[in-house]
């Protein structure tokens, strides 16, 4: 029997199992499927990862790498081409692997840190035929970086999430020549920072409030129609442009991969994607953790690798002092202008000096204020110069604050105006 | 003036450089910003990311960085190089791959562990216990 067992050894998986070592867990299993841990992290060549938690700013593979020697000082283990097919409310993982065949094991714990995935073609419902050439950036960084083969010449990207920026500049700098980047939004959703330096340095244009209306081709893609979309995201007759081109790079959006948690029977946010979880990661289901992007999609890994050191306290906590269940339980709700927070729930009694709230605004603002009310009655005010759906804000709530609570809390945002 | 918008880290703070007062930079958040501002309009620098292929490794490529950043104008040079690069598992990260990167005293190096395939173990206890 274990006391923790992780699902997910990338960087959410990483960090809960050694922040629950360090708590003092001794019988740890990260379970895998790929071939070596660290997850997405080891295709994410670029840098850009770990300013905030390392103070340096790092490759994905290098911030992987950081916490694999971390765990290598520990007594973990790790079962690698690994599937786990099935969580129980009682804790029983199910996985098989073809060294191993199909197992069943107990954990006093779980963890679930199965990250997300990329939304495709169909989540997105572009017409035309259906020829090769069609893939997610995320597939086709994996084509490039890890397995040495160029997946197209001439690229056409839709979407401006960062993903399909880093592949602009990849594809760019392996020889394809990328055309344009395409967003149906007046905005991007990606990293300015990335807009700047994947796009302006190598005069890729991105078009802004744009669309791909059609794929043509055979066997592989040939062209794609280019065209302009009015405020209700709808293409607008005569605006259409045909691309030459054999690739389509999709950076569409990401959605947690959650068949295990769904599987549980846990408690899911339809807004997130992910589980409902409390302020320490826990969900529905006693003893079942959820960290990471299959909770919420986090802009920055140094922002997972945080959420998920707290999953990996909180379950050891659970394991070595068996916490009575608590009785209050306060709803956090997302109120005007914020689409979604995390934690979902809270136990004001468990919080220690202060708590940390994570979400997302509905669409760009300037000058604002964030409100916190319960019952009507404003507790906290926190202002912010920029808000932008394509980041994540965080607030800090004090442990007092959740004493004069009435009933649940509210987030919302209200405009500065002049 | 020019406006920028800072790459140095994912904050992406707005710049403005004016080239009439020695390109002072203002709008910036950190000292970091600063600099990158102002040498970003005299001469304008990259860190370079990328792959080359290794032989004996669970998979075809082993990734790679500058270890410093390089004039932007050489970056499409420094790339090319890598192109004959041939690496044998194992190799440690930080690794060099290719020292004086197109003439500049810039380093290619590894920028992951990568094991011999032969010595791969799918099910193991304690990463501690492995032998690379």
């Amino acid at each position: 029997m274990y006391e923790l067992i992780v699902v997910g050894g990338g960087p959410a998986g990483l960090a809960a199992a050694y922040a629950a070592w360090e708590s003092g867990l001794q019988r740890i299993l990260i379970v895998d499927r790929d071939q070596a841990l660290g997850g997405i992290l080891n295709q994410c060549i670029h840098s850009g990862f770990g300013l905030h938690r390392f103070g340096s700013e790092l490759t994905g593979p290098e911030y992987a790498g950081r916490y694999i020697r971390m765990l290598q000082h520990t007594d973990v283990e790790v079962a690698l081409e690994t599937m786990v097919l099935e969580v129980t409310a009682d804790r029983q993982v199910h996985m098989v692997s073809r060294k191993e065949g199909y197992r069943v094991l107990e954990a006093a714990s779980v963890i679930l840190a199965m990250g997300c995935r990329e939304r495709t073609r169909g989540a997105i419902a572009i017409p035309g035929t259906r020829p090769a050439g069609v893939l997610t950036a995320g597939t086709a960084q994996r084509f490039v970086n890890l397995d040495g083969y160029l997946p197209g010449r001439r690229v056409v990207i839709l979407g401006s999430g960062d993903i399909g920026l880093i592949m602009a500049r990849r594809m760019t700098l392996e020889g394809a020549k990328v055309l344009c980047c395409v967003e149906i939004m007046p905005y991007s959703s990606g990293l300015n920072r990335n807009i700047v330096q994947c796009l302006r340095d190598y005069d890729i244009p991105l078009y802004l409030s744009h669309t791909i209306t059609e794929i043509r081709g055979r066997n592989r893609v040939e062209q794609v129609v280019l065209a302009k979309v009015d405020e209700r995201r709808m293409p607008i007759p005569g605006t259409e442009r045909v691309l030459d081109c054999d690739t389509l790079l999709l950076s569409v959006g990401l959605i947690p991969e959650n068949e295990l948690t769904r599987k549980a029977g846990i408690k899911m946010d339809r807004r997130t994607g992910g589980a409902i979880v409390y302020e320490n990661m826990e969900t529905s289901l006693p003893g079942i953790f959820a960290c990471g992007n299959v909770v919420h999609v986090h802009d920055l890994v140094d922002f997972v690798s945080a959420e998920s050191e707290r999953a990996g306290k909180a379950a050891a906590s659970y394991v070595l002092h068996k916490e009575e269940p608590q009785s209050q339980v306060l709803e956090l709700i997302a109120g005007e202008g914020i689409s979604y927070t995390v934690p979902q729930k809270i136990h004001p009694d468990k919080v220690g000096q202060t708590i940390e709230i994570f979400f997302r605004v509905t669409r760009p603002r300037n000058s604002s204020r964030i409100r916190v009310t319960s019952n009507g009655t404003l507790l906290s005010v926190f202002k912010r110069e920029h808000l932008a759906p394509g980041e994540m804000e965080h607030i800090r709530l004090p442990r007092e604050l959740f004493e004069k609570a009435t009933g649940s809390l509210e987030l919302s945002i209200e405009e500065v105006i002049g | 003036m020019t406006e920028l918008v800072c790459i140095v880290c994912p904050k992406g703070c707005r710049l403005f450089v004016d080239e009439q007062k020695d390109f002072a930079v203002t709008g910036q958040s950190c000292p970091r910003g600063e600099a990158y501002g102002r040498e970003e309009l005299i001469s304008p620098i990259r860190t370079v990311t990328s792959t080359v292929r290794i032989e004996g490794a669970l998979c075809r490529c082993c990734s790679v960085k500058t270890d410093r950043a390089i004039p932007k104008s050489l970056v499409f040079e420094a790339v090319r190089q890598l192109d004959g690069v041939l690496l044998h598992a194992p190799i440690r990260e930080g690794q060099t791959v290719i020292a004086q990167v197109c003439g500049t005293d810039v380093c290619f190096v590894c920028t992951r562990d990568m094991e011999r395939e032969d010595t791969y173990e799918s099910v193991y206890s304690g990463l501690g216990s492995r032998d690379y």
